[in-house]
């Protein structure tokens, strides 16, 4: 969805627990143009940080619904962890910022854990490809953000099958929905096919309908076959 | 090996009483030696000690061939060997190998006695399990008289779990089951449809969901209320012509696989140590001991000592020394409850009321409709009390309707009718979704609910005068969404002798006394 753009080298900060203590190096950020809106995005980390950011996020939460105005600066794309997983202070900056999208891939975000996502009243985008601890029970969960949320994804994540993606229709502002490699959905094929009928804007990605098909023995090659566009 | 026991016994005679002692006749557990009669002791740490009735039969290969040689003989070292080595057997210390199975007894004492294995069974067996302190402290056994679950009402049921109901503990009590979306361990996968219950009401009925709406958003339950314009624009296949207001659960509402929800609580419940008995509880022995209540009067109260429990086509019985007895059975708990002298008494006092549980019979179709609603179908209760739900990814959909008290189908069996459905099921569904004019209907079922005559909740708690029996039953249709809720009650109340995490004391028997309905309005 977004163009690409230079990762900032951003250390996170490590919370004790109970205080605010922040420790941590910070480098040099590097600004990429500035924007007319305000627009940030951040990363989750590995694991053993989940339950920190979790805490940040929430703190991070409550600044942000309180001010919603406040919403250029020049802001970046992209707050990425760097090599070593750490962020640096500016993401405090954007504390009064709304939070546009998260990519929590391959994240271990888990059905409590959604709280804190739950919290953006503004979240865009969100990408849960490849959770592992992703499953139907947390699907029922997305419906506070129907307002706003424009793009889902969950490929890959092992535990979600179609029962969980029928209460996706709460999304009604959905625009695009990735649902390709789910191993768990039964019938991809036909699954993607009602989706696509239940969410009649929404641009349903992956799963291809001629999956599941059987083969004819005339069809030595398997010719994939285009997508019923949208 | 009874041949061979025969030529023992002929020879020595000894097995005349032997054979008369077991595997014919009923068991008398009352006999003179108390509860000896190698009737099913545990094996490997119960030693039957020696009586005149225990058969000597050994396995001993070196008797082989002999047998016949024994008759009439004055072989006296032989003999005395022998004998050393059957006393041997049976005293402590020795190899207890008895010389039938009894593996498919149930153990001679039992703290916790539970009858019936469905989920409401199963779900106190867990939470016993697993709240008590230390581990391993109770000896809890449940006993379940068919293992096919064929006419259990778990098995049959149609699988919703839903936080609409009027009366706040029930609310609460399907909000926990939110506790099988948490990863337990092994995760329990049941197949869950998180996509909500829609329940419809006519003008008549607005008033009344407006305001449970409201009981159940204090609860804690996400519950959108919805006007026909609203539910139109979400599902333009509704005909919304009647509805006055629509209330939509958003989270934790939907359906899911029963039956994986009992397999897994089986497994999980036997891997903590819970004794399964294949059954069926016959009779309870229990002791009578008269006091003065406080404003003077007498009563009697009652203690189940020992549940007699027949195996399944035998005669044969175990009685099962207990502490405590919990009613589970479902449709069938009037009858344990009978059994137990609950309701014997002159009606109108408390000693005569009984349970009021009784099985009703109630019918699931299963049909096809090729045109039908998609993937977003929620649960649909209408205001006619119809009631469907998707099945599955091919346009297949479950549904039925509560007949009225005049048309209650007789519980005698599990017969479907299929002219209920032409009747009553499908007019107010094709009124309701037009799309349900052309339907084909695949399958049907019926099962039973333990309907609560009084006021259609469940009963949860010990009886006032059986002192040590408890009930979990008479849930009326919802008592699978209620089971985790209501074991973990249940549990605390056995081992705390007081509810903790959700406060079920309106729900106790003597409301059936003293008159006081906890009605609940939404049962479908």
């Amino acid at each position: 969805m977004a163009a690409p753009r230079a990762p900032l080298h951003l250390v996170m900060p490590v919370w004790n627990r109970g205080t605010r203590g922040i420790r941590g190096l910070s480098r040099a950020v590097a600004l990429e143009g500035s924007q007319k809106k305000g627009r940030s995005l951040l990363q989750f980390l590995a694991d053993r940080f989940y339950d920190v950011q979790a805490l940040r996020e929430y703190l991070l939460q409550k600044q942000v619904l309180k001010v919603h105005q406040k919403n250029r600066f020049q802001g970046k794309e992209w707050i990425r962890s760097d090599a070593h997983g750490h962020f640096s202070l500016d993401f405090l900056k954007f504390q009064a910022v709304p939070v546009e999208a998260v990519d929590a891939s391959g994240c271990a975000i888990n059905y409590q854990g959604l709280d804190s996502l739950l919290a953006l009243k503004e979240l865009q985008s969100l990408w849960l490809q490849r959770c592992p601890h992703v499953d139907d029970w947390c699907l029922g969960r997305l419906h506070p953000l129907a307002n706003s949320l424009q793009e889902l994804s969950l490929a890959g994540c092992p535990r979600i099958s179609e029962r969980g993606l029928a209460s996706l229709h709460h999304l009604r502002n959905l625009r695009r929905l990735d649902i390709s490699d789910l191993p768990a959905v039964s019938n991809p094929g036909l699954t993607r096919i009602l989706v696509e009928e239940m969410l009649p804007s929404c641009q349903v990605l992956g799963a291809d309908w001629a999956q599941g098909l059987p083969s004819g023995p005339e069809e030595q090659s398997q010719d994939r076959a285009s997508p019923i566009p949208a | 090996m009874l041949r061979r026991a025969l030529q023992l016994g002929l020879g020595r005679g000894l097995l005349g009483r032997g054979l008369l002692g077991r595997g014919l006749g009923t068991h008398r557990g009352g006999s003179t030696l108390g509860k000896v009669e190698g009737s099913g002791g545990y094996r490997g740490s119960w030693v039957a000690p020696v009586s005149s009735y225990v058969t000597f039969r050994t396995r001993d290969p070196a008797h082989d061939g002999k047998t016949v040689g024994r008759l009439g003989e004055g072989d006296q070292n032989g003999k005395v060997s022998e004998i050393k080595k059957k006393i041997q057997s049976v005293l402590p210390g020795g190899a207890w190998n008895p010389p039938y199975d009894t593996s498919y007894l149930p153990p001679e004492h039992s703290d916790v006695v539970i009858v019936g294995g469905g989920v409401i069974g199963l779900s106190v067996a867990y939470w016993l399990k697993r709240l008590e302190k230390p581990r391993g402290a109770i000896r809890v056994l449940v006993v379940e008289r068919d293992h096919t679950y064929s006419q259990a009402s778990t098995a049959l049921s149609v699988g919703g779990i839903r936080q609409q109901f009027s009366v706040p503990e029930n609310i609460q009590l399907s909000l926990f089951s939110e506790y099988l979306a948490v990863v337990d361990d092994p995760p329990l996968d049941i197949q869950f449809n998180p996509s909500g219950y829609l329940l419809l009401a006519s003008e008549k009925g607005a008033a009344v969901m407006e305001s449970n709406v409201k009981v159940q958003r204090q609860e804690g339950a996400k519950v959108c209320l919805m006007s026909p314009e609203q539910l139109r624009n979400k599902f333009p296949w509704i005909n919304t012509e009647g509805v006055a207001l629509a209330s939509y659960g958003m989270e934790y509402e939907g359906w899911f696989d029963p039956w994986c929800l009992l397999q897994g609580l089986r497994r999980k419940v036997q891997s903590m140590g819970v004794l399964f008995c294949h059954g069926e509880v016959t009779r309870f022995v229990s002791s009578s001991s008269h006091t003065e209540t406080t404003s003077g009067e007498e009563v009697t109260l009652k203690r189940i000592h020992e549940v007699h429990v027949k195996i399944d086509r035998s005669l044969e019985y175990q009685p099962v020394e207990c502490a405590l007895v919990i009613n589970a059975a479902g449709a069938w708990s009037g009858q344990i409850a009978e059994l137990a002298g609950v309701g014997k008494g002159p009606p109108g006092t408390l000693q005569g009321t009984k349970l009021p549980v009784e099985r009703r019979k109630r019918y699931v179709y299963l049909w096809h409709c090729p045109q039908g609603p998609g993937l977003e179908t929620p649960f649909i209760v209408d205001a006619s009390g119809a009631y469907f739900r998707r099945e599955g990814l091919g346009n297949n959909y479950l549904g039925g309707c509560s007949p009225t008290e005049e048309e209650e189908p007789d519980p005698g069996n599990l017969e479907v009718d299929h002219d209920f459905f032409q009747d009553k099921v499908w007019p107010p569904l094709a009124q309701r979704v037009p799309a349900f004019e052309t339907l084909k209907v695949r399958s049907a079922w019926a099962g039973y609910y333990d309907y609560n005559t009084f006021d259609q909740n469940g009963v949860v708690g010990p009886h006032p005068l059986v002192v040590n029996m408890y009930f979990a039953t008479g849930f009326s249709g919802h008592g699978l969404q209620q089971a985790p809720a209501v074991g973990r009650a249940v549990a605390e109340m056995v081992l705390d002798g007081h509810f903790q995490t959700i406060n079920l004391s309106p729900f106790h028997f003597s409301r059936f006394y003293l008159g006081e309905k906890v009605q609940e309005h939404n049962i479908i």
